[in-house]
């Protein structure tokens, strides 16, 4: 476990990982979209609005996992002041953020034609709604002050916080009564949805997996590069000083009692 | 030596007391969460089912959103007689609300479909709607299977099923309370 807390190690494991993820992910959005829009039947009832499914299930799936993502970083940072935490709960919001609105656009424009309307205010919609504000709440706290350090441990806390909303979205549909139907996919009696449908699904959702991943991987890289670069500055600053202080004697007396 | 080993076992504990902290706080969030959305549940809820509204759980007048299905054979339009109006029956199998709908109706609706409609009961008991929503259940299907279905004779619109499985179907039975 604490072999990958380094970040050094993590960011190489990363690396070797990062051309499959890409290509990989390419490829199976290719294969996925392929048969998403063309090689899959259209629904008895919605016809071919069926198809803003294939991607409003992945990323509203993969919203909440970003997010999952982001609470445990945060919590392992709040608890074992892992500086990897932070790195990648600050690099899972930005992609999470989009990912609900995604979620968020392609769900109103299936509403419209299939409910007849692009927006409600029930459960499911509103806890998506918030799980959105809890991304952009983060970004905007996290990076609230000049000092970015600064800004770790509010942030971490209110990502612990909002893991609240993650079964709230999950379990509104069975609750509460809500226009958002219950899930498909998750039943006792299997998903109610026929094979030819399942897989363009499935290759769908490996394939925003894996680019998840390697966003993650490119924002990680990113974090990880500010913060050396916040230590080399640092370092430079605090070498000038005592460069500085050095050469005090000579220059004249400086308040060195003080210090 | 002893110092550097004193260090290590409060930073450890410093850890654990963090761990605790942190879980014993979500807990406590958990908890009044919960309680809170218990608390709320009538109005959080969408729309009330025609159970609920027989109950007399919304006055009259009030305006609110009835969910429920479109009874088989209920839909009724007058026509011009009623100034084009659509009247039909919200039932969830147990219990039933005539509605009266002047305006355009969603694609999906029709018999046996889902339906959220927002508007107030008139003195007649009657639900005078504003806006009807279609309501889509969780099944998806390609047309020819559903053809196939009704050819064998063993085709029944989901949603009844669902309505008539109770708590584990589409929200539409009266919540257990």
């Amino acid at each position: 476990m604490h072999r990958f807390a380094n970040p050094g190690r993590f960011m190489r494991v990363a690396d070797r990982l990062q051309p499959w993820l890409l290509w990989g992910g390419l490829a199976l959005l290719v294969a996925g979209l392929y048969k998403a829009l063309l090689d899959s039947p259209p629904d008895y009832q919605q016809h071919d609005t069926v198809r803003i499914l294939y991607i409003h299930v992945p990323s509203a799936m993969l919203a909440q996992g970003a997010y999952i993502m982001m609470a445990l970083g945060s919590a392992s940072f709040l608890i074992w002041k892992h500086p990897l935490g932070d790195l990648l709960a600050r690099s899972a919001a930005p992609i999470g953020a989009a990912l609900t609105l995604v979620c968020l656009i392609t769900g109103s424009v299936w509403g419209k034609p299939t409910w007849g309307t692009y927006w409600v205010w029930d459960a499911r919609l509103t806890s998506m709604l918030i799980l959105l504000f809890l991304f952009i709440g983060y970004m905007a706290l996290a990076n609230a002050f000049d000092d970015p350090a600064r800004g770790d441990k509010p942030a971490a806390i209110l990502a612990v916080v909002g893991i609240v909303n993650i079964p709230i979205i999950k379990f509104s549909v069975y609750f509460f009564n809500t226009l958002h139907q219950q899930s498909t996919l998750f039943r006792r009696e299997g998903p109610s949805m026929p094979p030819e449908m399942l897989t363009p699904l499935l290759i769908m959702f490996g394939a925003f997996t894996c680019l998840f991943l390697w966003l993650l991987a490119v924002r990680l890289r990113g974090e990880f590069a500010k913060v050396r670069l916040r230590a080399i500055r640092a370092g430079l600053v605090r070498r000038a000083e005592t460069a500085g202080r050095r050469r005090a004697p000579a220059g004249g007396p400086v308040e060195e009692g003080a210090g | 030596m002893s110092t550097t080993t004193t260090g290590l076992s409060s930073a450890r504990r410093r850890k654990k007391t963090r761990l605790y902290l942190v879980l014993g706080g979500l807990g406590c969030l958990a908890l009044a969460t919960l309680l809170m959305l218990a608390a709320f549940r009538d109005n959080i809820v969408f729309f009330f089912g025609p159970s609920e509204v027989v109950e007399g759980k919304v006055a009259t007048g009030q305006t609110f959103r009835l969910g429920g299905l479109v009874k088989d054979g209920s839909v009724d339009r007058p026509g011009a007689a009623d100034e084009g109006a659509v009247w039909f029956t919200v039932t969830d199998n147990a219990q039933d609300v005539r509605v009266r709908f002047a305006g355009l109706l969603p694609d999906l609706f029709r018999e046996g479909q889902g339906v959220v409609a927002l508007g107030a009961l008139n003195d007649e008991g009657v639900f005078l709607a504003d806006e009807v929503l279609a309501r889509h259940d969780e099944t998806y299907m390609p047309p020819e299977a559903v053809e196939a279905m009704k050819r064998a004779g063993t085709w029944k619109h989901t949603e009844e099923g669902a309505a008539e499985g109770g708590a584990g179907g589409a929200g539409y039975a009266p919540a257990a309370q």
